[in-house]
């Protein structure tokens, strides 16, 4: 009973919201009305974002190296795409649920052969499936436009309101919202015991066995909603973009998308969207600077990154902020000591 | 066929007749085809083991998850390339500088960079050679071009000789010799000399084997260079088949991994046997089933990587 509370005490504090999220989310809305001149890259950054949450659900709180992430967005781009070329689901949000769905379907039958075996073969069946289901969307051309990508998608306005504008305001919107909705459900989930628990299994399966977490469901569990995550953000690519092609299930897509988590540091949430965030400006600055090589430049960032040290880095990048807030923020501490010692 | 995922020159086997074209000769034409298939899938097969191997000690020595050994191959071929192309040396003088080459480099990295990674966690392993791939895939763009790159072979490995009826590509026998001969010459060391045992000790147990005086990192350092080399002498060989172009090493690392987890790596003779399969494989689902394309592989490496997570051959895939 005591321990119970005491976790469930913890896990209270931990989802306390602090200035700083706030801060980051109000941030994100003044965005709409700030660049309102750039909301395509916007919109790029919130689905990215929200790609690169659900690899930060499994890597950060489960532990699981993916290569082939790409497999669920893929999924849910292709559905997405499909639905409107079709019209099945005309209604956007519905279709995106639907995408989701699909995603997770997949996510939750890959899971079984993701968590057997050494991290070696995860890493190899994780990029295996993904380069499957590229050639099965490449065999399958006359349902899913092979190389060329689906013509012709369309997508209705969102509850049969908001039409998506040429300027992509309101694809924007629509993408930060979803994003929103679903980092709260992740907060929610990540701070919950079953959150907890998985921590614990990452750091240390056997330990967790031991004390009675079921070590394969939970990771199944996380994997599939990893899956769901990694499909919405698929659709919302589809929807804001009118495309879905091969591309969407390339290495190149999981290999970024380890960046882009890496960049803002795993195991918090925020660190997906940080990272897409910094990824998307990195990734400007080198296009304008060779246009044709910028992937040159994304893998000296990687290799700088490993070298330095993911820690060292963090470090280095927090030093500034803690600085200030040791100064000026005298409460700040105190409470987290507070936290620390109840 | 032009969108095929892994380009590569439509294999002989490919460019065959179907055999229900004549009804007389069904059997033989059958026979010769299937011969075919088993010769250019051998040689596909050798070659890929000549490709992984180095990956292969690497992962068991270090338990080193290297995603940028297709880099070494690639720069092998590029160098073989540029020497048989641009300056005229002949093929064969050209071979052994691409493994020296390739070695050197290898060597280097391995010093510089590579070592201060094992003790890191396998995700920083991988992205520091997906960083590695990337950087080396744009770089070669950016000197060589983006198009498929030939080397002018001498005139006597090009076209077929006929051996009891059976057409047999002189490139793809010179494959299998030298790829052979490498192998055996491999398992030599490995088995008969004083590197040899050290190397297996080390790979067996890299603790122990230091306790007994053996110098492990130096021993990882000319296993690594060796491995390197032989990659770049893949790929220099490997060109002809394979194709060269700046994206080989993302286009063939699932290869490489397929068969350094299928085969295990604490033999030499897992990768083998595990390349030799692929090979024939790949080939052989290429011209009897060419819609499904790579499909064939991809499922087969996992369903066996469900069944034996430590591959099919080893003991051990992955400490």
């Amino acid at each position: 009973m005591n321990a119970d509370r005491t976790v469930g005490e913890f896990a209270l504090n931990r989802s306390r919201w602090g200035w700083s999220e706030m801060v980051f989310w109000l941030l994100a809305v003044a965005s709409i009305f700030v660049f309102s001149d750039r909301y395509l890259i916007l919109t790029e950054i919130a689905w990215l974002g929200l790609f690169a949450m659900s690899l930060d659900l499994i890597l950060g709180y489960a532990g699981i190296v993916s290569l082939g992430h790409a497999a669920f967005f893929g999924v849910g781009a292709y559905t997405a795409g499909l639905l409107a070329v079709h019209g099945i689901v005309k209604e956007p949000i519905l279709a995106l649920l639907v995408a989701g769905l699909a995603a997770t379907v997949l996510g939750f039958v890959t899971s079984f052969l993701v968590i057997r075996g050494s991290e070696l073969s995860q890493l190899m069946v994780t990029l295996g499936i993904a380069l499957l289901l590229r050639e099965l969307a490449n065999k399958f051309s006359n349902i899913t436009g092979g190389f060329d990508g689906l013509q012709g998608i369309s997508i209705d306005p969102i509850l049969g309101l908001f039409a998506f504008d040429l300027f992509g305001k309101v694809g924007y919107i629509y993408c930060l919202v979803v994003l929103f909705v679903l980092f709260l459900l992740a907060r929610r989930i990540v701070n919950s015991p079953f959150g907890l628990s998985l921590r614990a299994i990452r750091n240390n399966p056997l330990r967790a066995a031991a004390v009675g977490i079921p070590v394969n469901r939970r990771l199944v569990a996380v994997y599939t909603l990893s899956a769901f995550y990694a499909g919405i953000a698929g659709a919302l690519f589809t929807q804001t973009t009118a495309l879905a092609s091969l591309d969407v299930f390339s290495f190149d897509r999981s290999a970024d998308l380890l960046l882009v988590l890496v960049i803002g540091g795993t195991g918090y949430l925020y660190g997906g969207l940080i990272g897409a965030v910094v990824f998307r400006i990195l990734q400007d600055l080198f296009s304008s600077w060779t246009p044709q090589f910028w992937q040159f430049w994304i893998g000296l960032v990687l290799v700088l990154i490993v070298l330095i040290g993911r820690e060292r880095m963090y470090r280095g990048v927090m030093w500034l902020p803690r600085n200030f807030a040791r100064r000026f923020g005298k409460t700040k501490p105190a409470a987290m000591s507070d936290g620390g010692a109840s | 066929m032009a969108a095929l995922t892994f380009y590569r020159r439509p294999s002989r086997a490919a460019k065959l007749r179907p055999p229900q074209d004549d009804g007389a000769l069904y059997g033989p034409v059958l026979m010769t085809t299937l011969f075919t298939i088993l010769f250019d899938g051998v040689a596909y097969g050798m070659l890929l083991f000549v490709l992984a191997c180095g990956l292969a000690v690497t992962l068991g020595l270090m338990n080193f998850v290297n995603l940028a050994h297709g880099a070494f191959a690639m720069a092998g071929g590029y160098i073989c390339a540029i020497l048989v192309n641009r300056s005229g040396v002949p093929f064969f003088v050209a071979l052994p500088i691409a493994f020296m080459a390739s070695a050197v480099i290898g060597l280097i990295m391995e010093r510089s960079l590579y070592r201060h990674l094992y003790h890191r966690s396998p995700l920083d392993q991988v992205l520091f050679t997906i960083g590695l791939t990337f950087m080396s895939v744009t770089a070669v763009d950016y000197v060589m071009g983006s198009s498929q790159t030939f080397i002018h072979l001498p005139e006597m490995l090009q076209g077929q000789f006929n051996l009891f009826g059976i057409g047999v590509g002189r490139y793809r026998l010179m494959i299998i010799v030298i790829c052979g001969l490498l192998t055996l010459g491999l398992q030599l060391i490995l088995a008969r000399t004083r590197f040899g045992s050290r190397l297996r000790a080390a790979v067996d147990d890299p603790r122990a084997a230091s306790g007994l005086g053996i110098n492990v990192p130096q021993v990882f350092a000319l296993t690594f260079a060796f491995g390197s080399g032989l990659a770049g002498l893949g790929g220099a060989l490997g060109a002809e088949i394979l194709g060269l172009d700046p994206y080989f090493p993302l286009k063939f690392m699932i290869y490489f991994l397929i068969v350094v987890t299928v085969g295990g790596s604490s033999t030499i003779t897992g990768p083998f046997l595990a390349s030799l399969l692929l090979g024939i494989a790949d080939v052989a689902g290429k011209y009897y089933v060419p819609k499904l394309g790579a499909f064939v592989i991809y499922t087969v490496m996992i369903v066996l990587l469900i069944w034996k997570p430590n591959g099919l051959f080893g003991r051990t895939a992955a400490r």
